[in-house]
């Protein structure tokens, strides 16, 4: 859009008057064509003359702009690329690039190292589903438990108004790796926490647009089933120090070794900040060609703070928190996944 | 000067600021200092000059008492005396200071202490309570909104289906998968890869040399693959993925040289989604020459039918006798 805007800008100035005055237009036009109507007369008594001419003109006009486009086309001036504001993001200090081994060993060398490096006394990925105090909505409801199926490994548990901490304690006792609790609000899901065990981090997330797979259309109005096997997993776009961050945390509530034969390909895409959550199964028709079926459920996180240690609304120590709107940045290309 | 009564006749009988009428058989007292909340002629903290009563400030109880002798400075009109946090010791100092008072004031303020005590003990557990619960957080509606539709502009930017795919794609290519995924060849731009492979046949020639002088082990299994039928597919220029499956075939059969003769190999062929077996006839002049494929057949394992997709008598009347001769 922005770029035929800008293309366009120096044609529309001469175009501009045309549009506004189309009826003097014609008028001229039948000038030089056999006038019927008087000259200097600027409206055409004959509705059926008037569209018909009006007609002609626009006709016309729709030429000569297609026949601009195809010699604008056919020469060789250099296409305009679109300017999108990921092309305009530029890739500040805290963008971290994949040859820079130093920073990647520094951002590695975390809670979630366990996992990664396969430690022999790293556990496998456990997780514990909860809601906020009470009970949740029929809706938030369904969503847990769709959650629940999709994550592997994981239980659902009914808060009632049992106090996290207390959980989180007892959760280390019985070897749970990480804890997701969704908030609701106005009976809709609002808030993730996801707090890995025993060390942390805790991060919390705003979590919007969520759907069940019932509710999504290419699934065909199916519910959700159950996941028994191990997902692919994709992250797309986490670039900067806390994106990496992220999606390591995010990574390390999946098993490793994906079982490909099953198809089954979880997302989280980074853009702009959203990360969006998707569950596909997929299907290579050839070399080049991917089929893909959305499954569900779907929803879109944004990143509101980390933590470090496992959850403490009081005492915890914040590593990084969203700023208030006042003191947010103002430049628009600016992220911080 | 002070007159109790006088003050009283008026209050009761004429008009009192505090008096709430919010029963219809009991008169209440808005009085901070009353120290019953009724309006009667004992608990009036205005018509009794001499007063006492227990009041709390922030956590903490104090005892307030009035006496005639300083009636006539309000600012000093009461005296104040923190009572002690202990209850038992609270009591004893109500004791102390209410020594000669009237029964009443003196029984009233135990009572009154009671109840703050047991007051206080419970907003503090209650604001304990508190901490763990949730909290209310405004709704900033304007901020919502702005971040609805930046989410909206994003889901649009971030094209996920397309960029799934890509990735996907990227990882097929790096060989994630392994041998899961092949691919059938094209019968029809089977003419154009023939060149193609023979080339690339002559490239893997010198690689299974070198492979020779590299070790002894390598070599015998070269040899017997250089003789295999597998090799003439190799001629009709498979792709990779095949090639790879038949080298994983396990190449058992032992032929004599010496016969000349028209073998039938099968091979197993899988693919996305079903699979199937394609069936090659090869022959030879001699002993010493290599193998020519005469035919190609392919049959899916569910299906009855079985296509021919090579015949070199065919293609020996369509193109040129260089290609189909080595």
């Amino acid at each position: 859009m922005v770029r035929r805007n800008k293309d366009s800008a120096s044609n529309d100035d001469n175009e501009r008057p045309m549009r506004r005055k189309p009826f003097r237009k014609s008028t001229n036009e039948e000038e030089e064509s056999p006038a019927q109507v008087p000259t200097g007369d600027l409206q055409i008594r004959n509705k059926m003359v008037r569209q018909l001419l009006y007609a002609k003109l626009k006709r016309s006009k729709s030429k000569a702009k297609l026949k601009e486009r195809k010699a604008r086309q056919q020469s060789d001036e250099p296409k305009q690329e679109p300017q999108t504001i990921e092309k305009k993001r530029k890739r500040d200090e805290t963008w971290v690039d994949e040859n820079d081994q130093e920073t990647l060993d520094d951002i590695s060398n975390d809670e979630l190292n366990n996992y990664f490096t396969r430690q022999p006394d790293a556990p496998e990925p456990k997780l514990l589903l909860t809601s906020q105090e009470g009970f949740p909505s029929s809706f938030t409801n369904k969503f847990l438990k769709e959650v629940a199926r999709i994550l592997p490994n994981t239980t659902y548990f009914q808060r009632r108004h049992h106090p996290i901490k207390r959980i989180i304690k007892k959760m280390n006792k019985l070897g749970y790796t990480d804890l997701v609790v969704v908030n609701e609000d106005h009976g809709k899901p609002s808030t993730l926490f996801i707090s890995h065990l025993p060390e942390g981090p805790t991060m919390k997330f705003r979590l919007t647009s969520a759907r069940l797979s019932k509710q999504l259309r290419s699934n065909r109005g199916k519910p959700c089933a159950k996941l028994t096997i191990r997902p692919e997993i994709i992250l797309n776009n986490f670039n900067t120090r806390i994106g990496i961050r992220v999606g390591r945390l995010l990574a390390a509530l999946f098993p490793h070794d994906p079982q490909y034969k099953a198809r089954h390909l979880i997302t989280f895409h980074n853009q702009r900040d959203f990360i969006f959550f998707r569950h596909h199964m997929y299907l290579f028709k050839n070399e080049k060609k991917v089929a893909l079926q959305e499954l569900g459920p779907r929803f879109t996180l944004k990143l509101k703070s980390i933590q470090r240690g496992t959850f403490d609304a009081l005492y915890g120590e914040y590593e990084w928190t969203q700023k208030p709107k006042h003191k947010m940045d103002p430049e628009r290309t600016k992220f911080v996944l | 000067m002070q007159h109790d009564d006088v003050i009283w006749s008026v209050l009761n009988g004429q008009f009192c600021s505090y008096k709430q009428q919010k029963a219809k058989t009991q008169i209440f007292c808005s009085n901070e200092y009353n120290l019953t909340g009724l309006c009667d002629r004992r608990s009036c903290p205005l018509s009794n000059s001499q007063y006492a009563t227990v009041r709390e400030e922030k956590g903490i109880l104090y005892l307030y008492m009035k006496v005639v002798e300083r009636s006539h400075y309000p600012k000093k009109q009461w005296e104040k005396v923190k009572l002690h946090e202990n209850y038992i010791r609270a009591l004893k100092q109500i004791n102390e200071h209410l020594i000669y008072w009237p029964r009443f004031v003196r029984h009233k303020c135990k009572q009154r202490l009671t109840k703050l005590t047991q007051y206080i003990i419970r907003t503090r557990r209650l604001m304990l309570k508190k901490t763990g619960k949730q909290e209310l957080v405004p709704i900033k509606k304007k901020a919502e909104r702005r971040e609805r539709r930046h989410e909206e502009k994003a889901f649009v930017a971030a094209n996920i289906d397309r960029a799934i795919e890509n990735e996907l794609l990227e990882r097929l290519k790096k060989g994630t998968y392994g041998d899961t995924y092949t691919f059938p060849v094209n019968a029809i731009s089977m003419d154009e890869e023939d060149e193609e492979a023979e080339t690339d046949e002559e490239e893997e020639e010198e690689e299974e040399e070198e492979d020779e002088q590299e070790s002894e082990e390598e070599m015998e299994y070269v040899e017997d693959f250089n003789e295999s039928d597998a090799e003439d597919i190799e001629d009709m220029g498979d792709d990779d993925d095949d090639e790879e499956i038949i080298k994983a075939l396990p190449l058992t059969k032992k032929r004599s040289l010496e016969l000349e003769y028209e073998p039938a190999v099968e091979i197993p062929v899988r693919g996305a989604e079903r699979a199937g077996i394609i069936y090659c006839y090869a022959t030879r002049d001699s002993a010493d020459d290599e193998w020519h494929v005469d035919k190609l057949e392919f049959k899916a394992t569910n299906q009855p039918y079985s296509y021919i997709f090579y015949d070199r008598a065919l293609r020996r009347r369509l193109s040129p006798p260089e290609t189909t001769t080595k």
